[in-house]
């Protein structure tokens, strides 16, 4: 059937093709050219569109921001004062907020995370358990933040309040835990939900390294002798270093950004101390809570210059593991 | 050298070759074992723990009649409406966008220090927080139209799926066999034509998961529509007024004292929660079938 159906049509096309006044094969002119070009425009247009949006993004901010950068200057950075009423605006303990509560998450998500991508990526497992466990990990990064922010409110404070409240009599001593009866919102508990918040990133990206290790390295080190942990702590960890380093980062990039959970657990108060069971604030969350009340003006300037250094200080660790993850890949191919 | 077959050395060797491992090497191996399993289980606990309070916490107030009322009548049909229009215009504005620049990046990209940059910048533009590109939609759209509208929030759910978008995209297309393209050529076939009627067409699962994937990210955004789309109790007056979202529910009232206000927050996590986790483990899936075949 096919056989003798085939020739036909094609004897019907090649007739029709070369009745048509366009074919050439050397067209530089003609509908298809013409199609042809506007199309490569149109893509480069909105190539060009993606670019922009950055740009615009940046310049539209940083012109939000100026009646502040006006008043203050860089003097914002360190003035600790935040007085709506008299026009007092200083960054440094919404900086100092972000970037502990970061710090923490990344010191609670680098380890499990390594933990899960080694789960993951060797063979402990059968490799089906493997792919349903990292498919369930990777389903925390599509729960929104508002409901996390709204479990740990509920649901993991309360269960986290006892702890807290035991660091904080018995081990006043240490500063990181001196306070007299810690509420459950504060640093601690932000650095937490936090951690829980990008431990996906760090151990997806972690197992992507490791499954990019040759498997030779790992036989190698077998042959030698090596058990299976003395090759993942002497080969893997160390041929993954660079990798995971990049992970981190990209984890810590997400972390200075993250804002809904964070704005409900870490009882949003503008201090700087020392001990984690004191509630502090974030850049985020205080964009969260003000901007939309925010007068024009020097209100609106402040917060849009908070925004403007959030931004900076995403941009740089962003840039920074993406030129690492390059500068990785150059080194090894 | 010569010592090892003669002297007594010779049985300790011997032993030791084929004596299984040491104790502390031992220790060592199941210590880590169970370490590695105790942190990924720890893991899991704050995903089910959110499934099943959400769960618990959510369903006994759920009615039919919630998806029909505003949430001044203790409803979330207008949040529910809200969420969907300002997913469409973030749909509109950045799924042509997101797909041309993909195509770029994946059919002229070879070698054109270009497409290097507008990679470089899709993957910083992955990176910035939410809540800047909020900052973003407000200088853009609020302070223009002077007002804070569905329009604004819609533009910054644009922004935060964009990147989502090219970056599918461009995997969906590098996925397409070189000689598929070739044969495209071959037979004649413009750069148009080979890749719209070929490459495309092929990729279009692809592009459809990654779109999916986008959508389920820009519906449960909370920080970028708090000061664009900011909420609004009743029924949106249109597209240039304020609009209630399902997230920014969640957010504004949890902390209302009045109890049936607090139902309705956990009532809504679990309409937000389902339709999230249904876009993505399906999109996912379709990943993984497809790497499969």
């Amino acid at each position: 059937m096919a056989n003798s159906s085939e020739p036909a049509d094609r004897n019907s096309s090649d007739d029709s093709n070369l009745d048509d006044e366009s074919f050439n094969l050397t067209a530089i002119g003609g509908t298809n050219f013409w199609f042809d070009q506007s199309f490569t425009r149109l893509v480069y247009f909105f190539a060009v569109i993606t670019v922009a949006v950055l740009f615009l993004m940046s310049w539209v901010i940083l012109h939000e921001a100026l009646p502040a950068i006006k008043q203050f200057g860089l003097g914002f950075l360190w003035g600790q004062d935040w007085d709506t009423g008299n026009k007092i605006f200083g960054a440094l303990p919404y900086i100092y907020g972000t970037l502990v509560s970061s710090a923490i998450a990344i010191l609670f998500a680098v380890p499990i995370g390594i933990a899960i991508a080694l789960v993951t990526s060797e063979n402990f497992l059968p490799s089906s358990l493997r792919t349903i466990l990292a498919f369930v990990v990777e389903l925390i990064a599509a729960i929104p933040s508002v409901i996390i922010g709204l479990w740990g409110i509920f649901v993991f404070i309360p269960f986290l309040e006892p702890l807290q409240k035991w660091l904080g009599s018995t081990l006043k001593w240490i500063p990181l835990f001196n306070t007299e009866d810690p509420s459950g919102t504060n640093m601690l508990t932000a650095g937490i939900i936090l951690a829980i918040m990008i431990l996906p990133t760090m151990a997806a990206i972690t197992r992507d390294v490791l499954m990019a290790i040759p498997k030779e390295l790992r036989s190698a080190s077998m042959a030698l002798g090596g058990t299976r942990w003395e090759t993942v702590f002497r080969v893997l960890l160390p041929a993954g270093f660079s990798g995971m380093v990049s992970a981190a980062m990209l984890a810590l990039g997400r972390a200075l950004g993250e804002t809904m959970a964070v704005t409900m657990v870490i009882g949003n108060s503008a201090q700087i101390s020392a001990s984690l069971l004191n509630p502090a604030y974030t850049i985020p969350s205080v964009l969260a809570n003000e901007f939309a009340e925010a007068e024009p003006g020097l209100h609106i300037g402040a917060l849009s210059y908070l925004a403007l250094i959030l931004f900076g200080l995403t941009l740089a660790v962003n840039i920074g593991a993406v030129l690492l993850v390059k500068w990785v890949g150059r080194k090894n191919s | 050298m010569s010592g090892y077959i003669q002297s007594e050395n010779d049985e300790s060797l011997a032993k030791e070759l084929c004596s299984p491992l040491p104790t502390e090497r031992v220790i060592f191996t199941y210590a880590m074992n169970a370490i590695a399993f105790g942190l990924t289980g720890l893991a899991l606990i704050p995903l089910l723990s959110i499934l099943w309070e959400i769960l618990i916490r959510g369903i006994s107030g759920l009615k039919s009649e919630m998806f029909v009322k505003a949430v001044i009548d203790n409803g979330f049909g207008n949040a529910i409406l809200g969420t969907i229009i300002m997913v469409v215009i973030g749909a509109i504005l950045s799924i042509p966008t997101g797909i041309m620049t993909g195509i770029f990046l994946a059919e002229f990209g070879q070698g054109n220090p270009i497409a290097g940059f507008v990679r470089f910048i899709t993957n910083i533009l992955t990176g910035v927080p939410s809540i800047v590109v909020g900052v973003f939609a407000y200088g853009v759209i609020v302070l223009v139209t002077k007002g804070f509208s569905a329009i604004a929030g819609g533009f910054a759910l644009a922004v935060i799926m964009l990147p989502v978008i090219i970056l599918t995209t461009e995997e969906s297309l590098k996925l397409i066999p070189t000689s598929q393209r070739l044969a495209s050529a071959a037979l004649g076939g413009t750069r148009f034509q080979t890749t719209f009627r070929i490459i495309v067409t092929a990729a279009i699962p692809g592009i459809t998961t990654g779109i999916l994937l986008a959508v389920a990210r820009a519906a449960g955004e909370t920080a970028p529509l708090i000061f664009t789309a900011l909420f609004s109790l009743d029924w949106s007056e249109g597209l240039l007024s304020p609009t209630a979202s399902l997230p920014v529910l969640i957010f504004n009232l949890y902390n209302d004292p009045d109890p049936q206000k607090g139902q309705l927050v956990w009532t809504t996590s679990i309409v937000l929660l389902s339709l999230i986790l249904c876009v993505s483990i399906l999109s996912r899936l379709v990943i993984r079938q497809r790497r499969l075949n």
